[in-house]
């Protein structure tokens, strides 16, 4: 579904992506772990398309074909989902009403009819529970004023209704109580299927009880400089980052 | 010096002619009018060497010599489409100045309170009402566009609401330009008396059937009494070719709240001078806005708060969309008098920049001759978030609907506010048409 081959970017002409490969397939769930600063929500932006971003070289396929070359929008109605480690405020814009605009984007892309609002309210309701998601945030506008936890609830409420095929979850872990990360991760674990894949950027091994990944990658520097299974956090768990930091500069 | 000179003379046969034809009524008014027009003869109209109109240059109206539309009525169709769907069966229509019976309704007037033409009410029973207000907030200033005005003065509306009476249904008073007064002068006067305890929305629209070029140059003054309550609409949609002045001058009593919102679409050419006095303790105001402007178009919105006894309190929030080649200008000014403790004025005005072309010139002004007063102001300019539009093309959303729904988001404040649908559809459409022109072009 989505190969990176070595890919280096750079903001502001700083290199901060020096060289990444990674290949997954639909199905799989990938972490991607690494200590603050390495390049994580760089990876993530640039898979979404953030113009801040530079590619200097090498490239993403989706789906066979050139991601880079489309623009965000474009992306995200071929599938391509982020859910943002600082989600955005968007003053004035009601929650209902830009989820509505943004499935139905997503519907005439696929050729199919626009729900009225109504028959999106239904949908938005059942969607809801997905993440047992307060009714009250709807009508309010987008994250203004929501708490970090209903930020990140919300984001994945968005995967809800858009049901991208390649999600992107950037620390969607970090900032929810204890209830609210097992409704969240039940909740991403609910979205899956054999067709769609998941990457999730976490800091925590816990986030990885609950969605269990194929693959965990350890992003430093702007290189993934290790690759195992689950068990590779609980061993960052455990010891941190330095012996990778110090395998790194031996490397 | 030869400039001056005509301009002086453009307005005087007409106003001679005009004088002659409206005989039959009171001399005071006949006196008012005749003042006026000297005034304006020596004002003339105001160049950009003027501070206040500095950004606002009038000379093609003065150029133009758009003289007084004929006092005919002329067959209109589609009247309806801009009734305010609230004030169906309480409006006063009137097309190219000329009142129009036909159009107008008054079922959900109650019978107490008087909603009447102005041509009727200067030669009818009321002559106290008007001789006691008509040009008081607007007669001896140095406006040469309310003297204009003043010196026309015939058309428009009288609104008196007795003590007490609370008026359910919003008056609208519509100001239609139709085809046929192509290039000719209205001058809307309305005069709005809210006595001690009562109630009013007003709604006041300027709208054209099509897109011709005139001059509308419009008054109305407000007087809100003791504990009265006006919200105030008003909706300048002219056509696009045309030139708009106008002046709203409110006076309010003690405990009364004066509600002002403007919406700003159409002219080639807007102007509006907002004067509103606090004239008694507990008196307070609001004055909102929206100005939507696109290419070729120019805004100029002035507004003075005289906060004069203590204990008042004035809200200012202004927004403005800009597109294309277009201009705004906002001049906010505040001023709080020696005596005006315990006042609480704020004042915001924010613009939005679509694109970069687009100029505003933004300025409060705050005079303040008391330390006993809360006061804030701001004013921005800027353009939108691409954070922001990046989280809604994150979502699949074309950029023009993102950006599109930013701009709606930057005006929700000011839309949200504004407690009739009509209104608020009129808005919802006048932003998503903007976006279809994109989406065309
Ligand atoms: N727009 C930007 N301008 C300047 N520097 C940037 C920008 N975006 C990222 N960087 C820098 O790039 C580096 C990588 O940042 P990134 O956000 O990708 O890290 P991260 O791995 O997600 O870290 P964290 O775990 O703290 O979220 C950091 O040094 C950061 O300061
Ligand atoms: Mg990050």
């Amino acid at each position: 579904m989505l190969e990176i081959r070595d890919l280096h970017a750079t903001v502001d002409g700083k290199e901060i992506l020096r060289g990444i490969n990674l290949s997954i397939k639909k199905g799989e769930i990938h972490a991607i772990m690494g200590p603050n600063g390495s390049g994580k929500s760089t990876l993530a932006k640039i898979l979404a398309g953030h113009p801040a971003y530079e590619v200097t070289q090498g490239e993403v396929l989706f789906e066979g074909r050139n991601l880079l070359e489309l623009e965000p929008d474009e992306r995200a109605r071929e599938g391509v989902f982020l859910a943002f480690q600082y989600p955005v405020e968007v003053p004035g814009v009601s929650n209902a009403q830009f989820l509505r605009l943004a499935y139905n984007e997503k519907r005439k892309h696929l050729g199919e009819e626009e729900l009225d609002p109504l028959e999106f309210k239904d949908l938005l309701a059942e969607r809801a529970k997905v993440v047992e998601m307060d009714a009250g945030l709807m009508s309010r506008s987008v994250n203004e004023g929501f708490s970090g936890g209903e930020k990140k609830r919300n984001e994945i409420l968005q995967m809800a209704v858009l049901e991208p095929k390649l999600a992107v979850l950037d620390e969607t872990d970090s900032g929810l109580d204890i209830d609210a990360l097992r409704i969240v991760s039940e909740g991403v674990n609910k979205l899956r299927t054999p067709e769609n894949a998941v990457v999730l950027v976490t800091h925590y091994q816990r986030l990885l009880n609950y969605i269990i990944p194929d693959q965990v990658h350890v992003l430093y520097k702007g290189r993934i400089v290790r690759t195992g299974g689950k068990e590779l956090a609980l061993e960052l768990e455990e010891k941190g980052y330095d012996w990778i930091k110090e395998a790194a500069a031996g490397a | 010096m030869s400039q001056a000179v005509k301009e002086k003379s453009i307005y005087a046969d007409a106003f001679r002619e005009f004088a002659a034809a409206r005989a039959g009524e009171p001399a005071w008014v006949e006196r008012l009018r005749e003042g006026a027009f000297e005034r304006f003869e020596e004002l003339g109209f105001p160049t950009t060497d003027e501070e206040d109109w500095k950004y606002t240059n009038v000379a093609p109206i003065a150029r133009k010599a758009f003289m007084p539309a004929a006092p005919d009525q002329v067959e209109v169709v589609g009247v309806e489409t801009f009734v305010s769907a609230e004030a169906r069966r309480s409006r006063l229509v009137f097309v190219n100045g000329v009142y129009s019976p036909e159009h107008s309704a008054r079922e959900a007037i109650p019978s107490k309170v008087l909603v009447e033409e102005l041509g009727a009410a200067l030669t009818g029973e009321h002559g106290e009402v008007l001789w006691n207000h008509l040009g008081r907030l607007s007669g001896e200033g140095d406006d040469a566009f309310d003297a204009l005005n003043t010196a026309f003065l015939g058309s428009g509306a009288l609104i008196r609401v007795p003590a007490g009476v609370v008026v359910e249904a919003p008056v609208q008073l519509l100001f239609l330009t139709a085809p046929g007064e192509t290039e000719s002068a209205t001058f809307p006067r309305v005069l709005v008396v809210a006595e001690r305890d009562s109630r009013l929305d007003l709604i006041e629209t300027y709208a054209a059937v099509d897109d011709s070029e005139y001059f509308t140059d419009a008054v109305v003054e407000v007087f809100v009494g003791e504990g009265a309550g006006v919200t105030h609409y008003k909706v300048q949609d002219e056509a696009g070719g045309a030139y708009h002045v106008a002046s709203t001058r409110a006076e309010v009593s003690k405990d009364a709240v004066y509600d002002l919102t403007t919406v700003t679409l159409g002219a080639r050419l807007s102007r509006h001078d907002i004067e509103v006095v606090l004239t008694s303790p507990g008196a307070s105001c609001h004055v909102d806005g929206l100005y939507l402007v696109g290419d070729g178009q120019h805004t100029d919105t002035h507004s003075l708060i005289d906060h004069r006894e203590p204990n008042g309190a004035s809200r200012q929030n202004y927004k403005g969309i800009l597109d294309g080649k277009s201009r705004a200008v906002f001049n906010g000014r505040v001023y709080v008098h020696a005596g005006a403790h315990g006042t609480d004025a704020q004042q915001s005005n924010k613009n939005l920049l679509l694109s970069t072309d687009a100029r505003v010139d933004t300025k409060p002004q705050l005079e303040i001759y008391n330390d006993d007063v809360k006061c804030a102001h701001g004013a921005t300019v800027g353009q939108l978030e691409e954070e922001e539009l990046f989280y809604l093309l994150s979502r699949g959303l074309h950029r023009d609907l993102a950006r599109n729904l930013l701009t709606y988001g930057f005006a929700e404040e000011i839309v949200k506010k504004i407690k009739f649908d009509s209104i608020r559809a009129q808005l919802d459409e006048a932003i998503l048409n903007r976006l279809h022109a994109r989406l065309e072009a």
